[in-house]
Order: C-alpha cells, then structure tokens, then sequence
C-alpha cells in the first residue's frame, strides 16, 4: 500500500461523497461548496494521472471562475433560505432507478468487456510503452493545440465573444425595458 | 497491489456521472440543475485523462481542455437566463416554469 494508493483511495473518496452531498444538501450554497471540494479532488486525481496543466486549469476555470459565478449568482437572489418542495416519493424512488441502472448496465459493459485488462504500472501507458518525459505538460499540449487543434480553438475565441455577448444581453435587458 | 488500475477510475467516472444524473432526476432548483450538469461534464472530463493516460496520447487533453471551455461559456448564458427567470416569475423552481406546456 504506498502512497499513490492511499492518494487515489482518498481523492476518490472524497469526490463520491462531496458529489453525493452536492444532491442531498438543502441549501444551495452549501451544494457549491460541495461542487467546489469535488473540483478540488478531481484536480488531485488529474495530478495522479499526469495530467498537470489540465489540473491547473481545473482549479483556475472550475472553483475560480465557474463556481464563484454560482456564488454570486445564489447569494444576489438571496437562495440560501431553505424554500425548495419536495418531488414526491415515486418520483424519487423512480430517478433512483434510472440512475442506478444506468450506473449499473455502464459497469456491466466494463466487466463484459475489460474484465481482463491488466493493470498496470503508473508510469506506462496501457497499451504497454512508457509514457514520454512530458506527458501532460504545457509544451507538448501547446504544440498539439496550435498546430493541429488550431481550427477549433479559433471557433472556441468566436463561441466565448458568442457567449459573452449574449450573457450580457440577457443580464442588461431588463434594465433597459425599465429606463 | 496498484490500485491506480484504469478500471477503477472507469469506475470513479461512472459513479460520478450516475450521482450527477440523479440530482438533474430529484433537485427542482435550476441552480443545482445546472451544477448536476457540471459533475456529468466532469466525469466525462476525468474519464478522457483517464483514456489520454491509457493509450499515451494527449489528444484526451485537448478534448478536457475544449469541454471546459464549453463549460464555462455554457454557465456563463445558463445563469445570466436564470437570474432573467428569477426577475420575471420571482421563483426557480423548474417546477413552476411550466409555460411552454399547452
């Protein structure tokens, strides 16, 4: 049992739980709270998979921005008082259904057909070679991004001026109905 | 014993999916909706890095890379049209958002 063991069990851990506790909890500010102690643990499970700038960028874009967004939003429409019914019990006892019988018919495939996958150390790939030296890091990521990637990560520019655009429209309408 | 095999983290992902598929069944306030939609988004995040590690190609990174991107300006609209709902209706409970139902 070393180290990146215990790592992966507490991570894995803590996200299970964290994401459960983001369903079950009554207030919605303590649902992102949750979110963000889930994103936190995602990142250590990123840092085990040596994926050390999609890590970063976890914690830069996710509980930076995206999270803090939710915050503002919860407390400028004063959620955090505890307003929200119930859904009836079939229906509960029925998305329980769905969703375990997703989760179980998606780890029926996995037994069915990666049962006999090896498993293998950290620092090889499955398919058997090592991994290169700078696997996940920012040159080699930058270098597919700008060269091969380099279409869609333009259309991803135009989509971000596309969403800004319309989120301010959409946040400065009414203030403009009323003056 | 390496517990960092690839089934368990196939595993992790699944779960984490599932668990965020129940909350968009139960939760009816759009906020958490959307929330439950970021941990589906992440579940699929973390089941590419887990599939860039397993085949040594880091293709799966630039995919994270693109859907957070999507994420972002996805919550960015989703949130500017909740709090639009919420000056309107004064509620965002998805079960009183029922106009467009004849």
């Amino acid at each position: 049992m070393d180290l990146t063991n215990i790592a992966f069990i507490a991570f894995s851990a803590i996200t299970l739980i964290c994401a459960l506790m983001v369903v079950l909890a009554r207030n919605p500010i303590y649902s992102v709270i949750f979110l963000i102690l889930t994103m936190f643990s995602l990142t250590g499970h990123y840092v085990l998979l040596h994926a050390q700038f999609i890590a970063i960028i976890n914690i830069i874009v996710y509980a930076g921005a995206i999270m803090v967004l939710f915050l503002f939003v919860l407390m400028l429409m004063n959620m955090n008082a505890n307003n929200e019914p119930n859904k009836s019990f079939l229906w509960k006892v029925l998305a329980g259904l769905v969703a375990s019988g997703m989760l179980m018919s998606i780890l029926l495939v996995y037994i069915k057909n990666m049962g006999d996958m090896p498993i293998v150390p950290t620092t090889n790939s499955a398919v058997g070679q090592a991994l290169p030296a700078d696997f996940g890091y920012i040159k080699p990521l930058g270098n597919l991004l700008f060269t091969e990637y380099v279409f869609p990560f333009e259309i991803a520019s135009i989509l971000f001026i596309a969403a800004m655009v319309g989120a301010v429209f959409l946040g400065s309408r009414e203030k403009s109905t009323n003056n | 014993m390496n517990l960092i095999g690839f089934e368990n983290y196939l595993w992790l992902g699944s779960a984490l999916f599932c668990i965020g598929l129940l909350g968009v069944l139960v939760r009816r306030n759009v906020i958490i909706l959307l929330m439950c939609i970021e941990l589906m988004l992440n579940a699929s995040n973390l089941l590419l890095v887990v599939f860039a590690k397993m085949f040594g190609n880091m293709n799966g990174h630039i995919f994270v890379f693109f859907s957070m991107l999507v994420a972002a300006a996805e919550v960015s609209v989703g949130l500017a049209l909740i709090v639009l709902i919420y000056r309107k209706f004064r509620t965002i409970d998805s079960s009183f958002l029922d106009k467009l139902k004849g």
